[in-house]
């Protein structure tokens, strides 16, 4: 298949993630269209690495798996700390940022 | 070239500086009169160092009388030339010696005078730094020198002025006095730039140089510099129309008075006029404005002296008028006779002030005429030192004035033309001075004693129970910013009484210098600095001098029969003649209407351009629009901004989603 | 063959993906991205990247989507309120928006050489042994870096998520304050500073009622 498809493929992914970021007010659920989002970098990225030759994305791929990890534990921390405070688990609730 | 003159110059200017530093740095803590011995051992030094200064130019041929001498330069650099350089010749050491010397003597009258004022360490400061600042300028080698002291002097005159500070006329005087000077010193600084443009040196010496080179003969460029050199002179000397402060500076104390105001300050313009004679040679239009305006000086300040009431500002007009002698004498070309007019007149002027200052002190601090009389037997000392200023001031034969006043006129005279008429004015105001000055005096010390004058014969020293201000009448105290309780008077204390002694005896046998006909001590000694004028080297034949003193000396006479005839022998004359003439009266009582008329044409529109310039300048445009505009303006923006950040996670979210949607169809668009 | 894989593949990992944003408990959705995981794992495959997609579904569906289950375990789905109306249309549009524009860049002339079938298969590409031999040689330090990132994500997460001692309403925590954490005159720093002085004045700050005639007879 031409490389074309994978990358097609990938961003529609990217974009169905991101819809959800935008649509969902569930911070785990919103957390989980990020990694939608990551998947799909993570695609087009092992797609050129296979078109160039070189393992390179690969390496590139598996570093952002490592930062999705990362990312995952970090966020799913807050959520449990904010779960732990007894306030809601919405993300249009948490809003006291502003200017 | 620099040598000992200039050593002694030098020496001159840094005996006051040092006595103002020290009696200022330990003002507190002077014990009793320190301070006052201490300023008068520094204007002595000073006096000392100017003879010696004269002894050394004496010492040299008389080619070889012009030194200069530059400590420090300031600005030198393409086409500017400003350094610290005192010139010394024999104008600046003629006007070093009467400085000096008469200010040594003035120090020495206050000593006693301010001897129970709260601010007796304060005014010896001020009275130092005054004499440092007329030496500065009469010292100054260049334009730019000459300006920082003319400056200096404005501000001292100012400190003086406004010495008894918690009276309002006083300090309303003083800002008076600093404003018309300001006025001055933009005229100055104006035609030094008119001048220096052609010339590009601001050194004396080399600037008069080159006037004949660059400069054609009433060149517009000249007529205009020289004029507006004039407005400094004019302000600085009092002339019409920029005299208006000189009746209010008598709310001074009377050395003051004396020093500034008769003796050193208000010479200044004399003076310059004098050392800008190769200019004013070369631009006649200018000079003939000078001798215009010295003119119609006299003769208005000799009118409105005839009814002023306060015995100070009788006084205070009579200097104006005899400014107006000097600056028509300088103006057309008599200097010599124009400058031994103007050490004459600091001669008999500080020791009329003296000897008012003495009378005043019998009086408890009055100033009015109306309420003296008959101190003759009281004040027998005061008395004869006020008839023998006023004899040389009407100019009644031998005394130096009447030598140097008809100097002056006779000059005008062999002029002839349209100076003729200058001339013959002259004598009117002569004769008007006869009149004013011994109606003063008669009125002060003759007919009916008053309760003051008879305490004063038993013995006893008047005392005011509340002082007051002369001027208003309104209540004072005797604390600091007002004057001290005492009263002192000549009889009573030593140093008055040595200080107006001298003054006398040189009021009477100053005029022996320069006796037509016999010796011309001033003008030979002045030879050098003018030895480049056209119009200092007319000789008057000396019948025809002779002719002018000796018509001077009548009409002196004459004016002093008049005021007898008045106020002595007819009393009634007066207030019968103030009835008869009564708007004349008024018009000379309110001096010409001349404050009215600064008030109307200057301060009223500046007063009102000040308020326009708050109230719509400053208020709407540049607080309102600029300011605040500004300021409304970055707020309202960064309110607008502000509602960018909702706090909504996916708010933001969207806003990156697209911001990349639109940087990736800006790629798109450019790269297809 | 591998076309047919490839769509079927594609077709089911899209389906994942729009299950995790359609689907409304949470834990249905973490469901529906380990199924999206498995299917990009497979197209991996097909892309001849078999450590990375061994790595996928180990790592990524096996560890990361675990920890997700347990913590929607624990937090618990509930039901969730509908999405504020604007952005509720606006989401989709501006991620349509992108994804079409993102299409026009790739089909189109816009990046060229993505029509290629891909480099020549040489054989060990992808493997375990390349994939290593790369990372301890020629990228060395992004290794030694995500293994540092991988403590302080650890760290992180402890500190976020632990239990504090005492936690409870803020009239617990007061009162958890207000007890001395030390006997007294037992030598601090604040002990010298004079810490009875310090104490007794944040005492007073809290109770001043109960404190304030305590304190009165005891100046230091």
């Amino acid at each position: 298949m031409a490389i074309g498809w994978y990358l097609v493929v990938s961003a529609i992914i990217f974009c169905i993630g991101a819809a959800g970021v935008l649509t969902r007010r569930n911070p785990l659920v919103i957390l989980l269209c990020l990694e939608l989002m990551l998947n799909a970098a993570n695609l087009a990225l092992i797609a050129f690495s296979r078109l160039h030759g070189g393992e390179d994305g690969q390496i590139f791929a598996l570093i952002v798996m490592v930062v999705a990890a990362c990312e995952v534990t970090v966020g799913l921390g807050l959520i449990v700390a904010i779960y732990r405070r007894r306030l809601p688990i919405d993300v249009d609730e948490m809003s006291e940022l502003h200017g | 070239m620099s040598n000992s003159a200039t050593t002694f110059g030098w020496l001159v200017l840094l005996c006051p500086l040092v006595g103002t530093t020290v009696i200022a740095l330990g003002w507190r803590r002077w014990p009793g009169r320190t301070a006052g011995w201490l300023g008068t051992l520094a204007i002595a030094l000073s006096f000392g160092f100017s003879i010696a200064m004269f002894a050394v130019l004496m010492n040299h041929s008389p080619d070889d009388r012009i030194f200069s001498s530059s400590l420090w330069d300031y600005v030198v650099t393409a086409g500017v030339d400003a350094k610290l350089s005192i010139l010394v010749d024999p104008l600046s050491v003629y006007m070093a010696l009467i400085v000096t010397g008469v200010s040594m003597l003035i120090h020495l009258y206050s000593v006693s005078y301010m001897n129970e004022d709260r601010g007796f360490s304060r005014y010896f400061s001020y009275l130092n730094f005054f004499v440092f600042s007329m030496l500065v300028l009469v010292m100054a080698g260049n334009f730019f020198l000459l300006i920082v002291g003319w400056a200096f002097v404005g501000a001292a005159s100012y400190l003086l002025i406004s010495f008894w500070y918690r009276r309002s006329t006083a300090t309303r005087a003083g800002v008076k006095a600093f404003v018309i000077n300001v006025f001055g010193d933009v005229g100055l600084v104006i035609g030094t730039f008119f001048i220096f443009r052609h010339t590009g040196t601001l050194d004396f010496v080399r600037a008069f140089a080159a006037v004949p080179h660059v400069f054609t003969h009433n060149q517009a460029d000249l007529v205009a510099g020289c004029i507006f050199l004039l407005l400094g002179a004019f302000a600085k000397s009092a002339q019409v129309p920029l005299h208006t402060w000189l009746p209010d500076a008598m709310e001074g104390p009377t050395p003051v008075s004396a020093l500034i105001h008769a003796a050193t300050m208000v010479t200044a313009g004399v003076y310059l006029i004098a050392r800008m004679h190769p200019l004013f040679e070369e631009a006649p239009a200018a000079a003939d404005v000078g001798a215009i305006i010295g003119c119609l000086t006299l003769i208005v300040a000799a009118t409105i002296a005839i009814v002023q009431t306060d015995i100070k500002r009788v006084i205070a007009y009579s200097t104006m008028s005899q400014i107006g002698y000097m600056v028509m004498g300088v103006s057309v070309g008599a200097y010599s006779a124009g400058l031994f007019h103007l050490m004459t007149h600091a001669f008999f002027k500080a020791l009329l002030f003296m000897a008012a200052g003495s009378i005043i002190g019998a009086m408890a601090g009055v100033q009015s005429l109306d309420r003296m009389g008959g101190f003759r037997r009281a004040l027998p000392f005061t008395f004869a030192c006020f008839v023998i200023g006023g004899l040389a001031l009407s100019g009644m034969p031998p005394f130096s004035g009447w030598l140097s006043k008809d100097d002056i006129l006779a000059f005008l005279d062999h002029r002839g033309g349209g100076f003729l008429i200058l001339g013959i004015l002259g004598y009117v105001g002569a004769f008007l001075t006869g009149i004013y000055t011994f109606r003063m005096i008669f009125r002060a010390f003759y007919r009916d004693p008053v309760p003051e004058a008879v305490e004063l014969e038993h013995g006893h020293l008047a005392h005011a129970d509340v002082p007051r201000n002369p001027m208003t009448g309104e209540e004072e105290d005797t604390d600091v910013g007002f004057p001290g309780p005492g009263h002192f008077i000549a009889e009573r204390e030593w140093p008055m009484k040595i200080a107006m002694s001298v003054l006398a005896v040189l009021a009477v046998i100053g005029g022996v210098l320069q006796i037509p006909g016999v010796d011309s001590g001033v003008e030979r000694f002045l030879e050098p600095t003018f030895a480049d004028s056209k119009l200092a080297h007319t000789q008057i034949a000396t019948g025809a001098e002779w002719l002018g003193l000796v018509i001077g000396a009548l009409i002196a006479i004459a004016g002093i029969t008049v005021a007898y005839v008045i106020y002595i022998r007819s009393p009634e004359t007066a207030p019968a003649l103030q009835k008869r003439f009564a708007g004349i009266h008024r018009f000379l009582a309110n001096k010409w209407y001349f404050d009215e008329l600064i008030d109307l044409l200057i301060v009223r529109p500046a007063a009102w351009f000040g308020r326009f310039c708050e109230s719509v300048l400053e208020r709407i445009v540049i607080s309102g629009t600029i300011t605040d505009g500004t300021v409304g303006i970055v707020r309202a923006g960064s309110a607008a901004v502000r509602r960018l950040q909702t706090g909504f996670l996916r708010y933001y979210a969207a806003l990156l989603v697209v911001g990349l949607s639109a940087v990736a169809l800006y790629f798109l668009i450019s790269s297809s | 063959m591998s076309a047919v894989l490839f769509f079927v593949a594609a077709i089911v990992a899209i389906a994942g993906a729009i299950g995790v944003v359609i689907l409304r408990n949470p834990f249905y959705s973490v469901l529906a991205l380990v199924v999206h995981l498995i299917a990009l794992a497979t197209l991996f495959l097909l892309l001849r990247a078999e450590f990375v997609a061994a790595a996928q579904v180990i790592i990524y569906a096996g560890a990361v989507m675990v920890l997700y289950v347990f913590v929607v375990a624990y937090v618990g789905g509930g039901e969730e309120l509908a999405a504020g109306s604007t952005l509720r249309i606006l989401g989709p549009v501006f991620a349509l928006a992108l994804a079409i524009e993102l299409c026009i860049a790739m089909l189109g002339s816009a990046l060229k050489g993505i029509s290629a079938k891909g480099a020549p298969y040489v054989p060990g590409f992808g493997s375990p042994r390349q994939i290593g031999t790369l990372f301890l040689t020629k990228y060395l330090f992004p290794f030694e870096v995500a293994s540092l990132l991988l403590l302080v994500a650890a760290i992180g997460a402890v500190v976020l998520a632990r239990r504090r001692r005492g936690l409870g309403t803020p009239e617990e925590e007061l009162e958890a304050r207000r007890r001395p954490p030390r006997p007294a005159y037992t030598g601090t720093m604040a002990e010298a500073a004079g810490v009875r002085h310090a104490v007794e004045s944040a005492e007073q700050e809290l109770e001043p009622d109960v404190v304030g005639q305590r304190s009165g007879t005891e100046e230091s």
